[in-house]
């Protein structure tokens, strides 16, 4: 049973592709409305932990106690085309209960105006406000956010951070956001992991309040010192 | 008044030389105008799109009907299109086009609709389930080698040379197409769907339902519209054989009788129904698909 104290337990986790151990020991635990950013170069393991956590892959070993409600958002939309905005938002369930929540989801993502618009037409922002839409229809206890900022633009990203830290603020879940951006990461968490080779390199709390400034002092001495456990030589 | 557009680039070496006052850059001297132009009225262009696709036939028609007046063909090789006319007035004034027609649809429709059927059930099938791929997969990929014309010297054989032999061929014909493009389609879904479909709580019969086959669908309407103009093409051979209605019929009779007018109107029906088909058929696309983006290359 999972402890009313922690929304993810992980303890002893191992993970094996072809002989190689991409998580082994892996050991974290994650407070209910927690905000955590995890960092890392690629293939130290931030997808395969994704991927456990949302029930998608499973542990070859170890404890994983997850929440029962988990929402993904992907680095791609992943919109269903031949079915409308709505029901992308509402995916398999029909109806008009089903129609109004999709609606309440929408406008919350600012797009009461594409309720019944076809995917394709979308721009790459509003995909991905859709995909959020249909990750809080489901009230989820964690969410997982798999980089999915990575494929907008800057002006658009700016919009997603402020949305995605309003839409934490109101509906409170734990939030896990797997990213490569420090300065996205420091905006938005409450805690920034660094993973490398497969372990948490470095746990911190972000402690200053939001709203956060990049110029600020706290911000650029974190970015540092998150830089140089990424290993990125800093000036 | 060419419709291609040269877009020509300055060499790489030439320094774009300042202009003056404004501050404008010439690229080039032999810079492009690609700003918009002034274009004749719409209507105007499509009448003359229209006149433009319809003077080749109609020049063809021309001297087809000059060459069978002056006598240069001989009426019996090639009738003119005047004598095609009346054949088609006498097959409608004895009631044998009528007869005829609702005789060969039906075959082509009812051998589509049973042929189409099982193609689609064995492409969802072998596309949908591992077991069903590998049950159906293999030997029909290795029977869809076989040309169906092949088959209908053994279908004689089999179903005999009445309606069912006729049958049986177009159904041959219109299985393959419908199975490989469905499940070709449902193969094609991007696994990313399935699992955020997965993520999101659908079983794997709502995952089938509400991701797989909609966002295959485009692929088995392709399926359908090879199969029906298999359906027609198979047609066609199948009345062939012994045929004692249809336009195969008409066509048979026609052929003792020495009467390449009607022989010509027959064909041309055929070529109707393989129009009246692709129009229904596009109409059905665009129906069914009202989530594509539409794209005209003009």
């Amino acid at each position: 049973m999972l402890s009313h104290d922690h929304a993810v337990e992980l303890h002893g986790v191992s993970r094996v592709f072809a002989g190689r151990a991409v998580l082994d020991g892996f050991a974290l635990t994650i407070r209910p409305a927690e905000f955590v950013a995890i960092l890392g170069a690629s293939g130290t393991g931030k997808t395969t932990l994704l991927r456990l956590l949302s029930g998608l892959d499973r542990a070859d070993g170890g404890t994983v106690r997850v929440p029962r409600r988990r929402s993904v958002v992907f680095q791609e939309p992943r919109l269903v085309p031949a079915k409308r905005v709505w029901q992308n938002v509402v995916l398999g369930r029909r109806g008009a209960a089903a129609r109004a929540r999709a609606e309440a989801a929408l406008t919350e993502v600012g797009l009461a105006a594409h309720v019944n618009a076809w995917p394709k037409t979308l721009s790459g922002g509003e995909a991905q406000r859709v995909a959020l839409a249909r990750a809080l229809v489901q009230e989820p206890d964690l969410l997982l956010l798999d980089e999915p900022f990575a494929a907008l633009d800057a002006l658009t990203r700016i919009r997603m951070h402020e949305l995605v830290g309003q839409l934490w603020q109101r509906y409170r879940p734990a939030v896990v956001l797997v990213t490569h951006d420090v300065d996205e990461a420091i905006l938005l968490a409450d805690r920034v992991l660094v993973l490398s080779g497969g372990r948490i390199s470095l746990d911190v709390p972000v402690d200053f309040p939001q709203p956060r400034i990049r110029s600020g002092r706290d911000f650029s001495d974190l970015r540092m010192r998150l830089l140089s456990e990424l290993g990125v030589a800093v000036h | 008044m060419s419709s291609i557009i040269r877009i020509e680039f300055p060499p790489a070496q030439q320094a774009p030389a300042r202009g003056g006052e404004g501050g404008l850059i010439d690229l080039s001297p032999q810079r492009h105008d690609l700003s918009p132009q002034r274009h004749p009225a719409p209507g105007r262009s499509r009448l003359n799109g229209w006149l433009l696709r319809a003077a080749a036939p109609a020049a063809i028609l021309l001297a087809w009907q000059l060459a069978s007046s002056f006598g240069f063909v001989a009426v019996e090789v090639l009738p003119s299109p005047a004598d095609i006319v009346a054949a088609f007035a006498e097959l409608i004034r004895l009631g044998d086009l009528q007869a005829a027609l609702p005789v060969s649809l039906g075959r082509a429709v009812a051998g589509l609709a049973i042929g189409g059927t099982t193609g689609l059930a064995l492409g969802l099938f072998a596309g949908l389930w591992r077991i069903g791929e590998g049950l159906f997969d293999a030997p029909l990929q290795m029977l869809r080698t076989i040309p169906f014309i092949a088959l209908v010297p053994l279908f004689i054989t089999w179903f005999g040379i009445d309606e069912l032999a006729k049958l049986m061929v177009i159904i041959a014909a219109t299985i393959f197409p419908m199975y490989l493009n469905t499940y070709a389609g449902v193969r094609g879904v991007d696994p990313k769907l399935i699992e955020a479909a997965s993520i999101f709580g659908l079983s794997h019969r709502q995952a089938a339902w509400h991701v797989i086959l909609p966002t295959a669908l485009p692929s088995i309407l392709v399926g359908l519209r090879y199969a029906s103009g298999a359906a027609l093409l198979a047609l066609v051979v199948a009345e062939q054989i012994n045929a004692r209605s249809g336009i195969g019929y008409i066509l048979n009779n026609a052929n003792m009788n020495q009467r390449s007018d009607i022989i010509i109107a027959g064909i041309l029906v055929y070529a109707a129904l393989g129009i009246a088909i692709d129009l229904l058929m596009r109409l059905l696309e665009h129906l069914a698909l009202p989530w594509r983006p539409k794209l005209a290359l003009a």
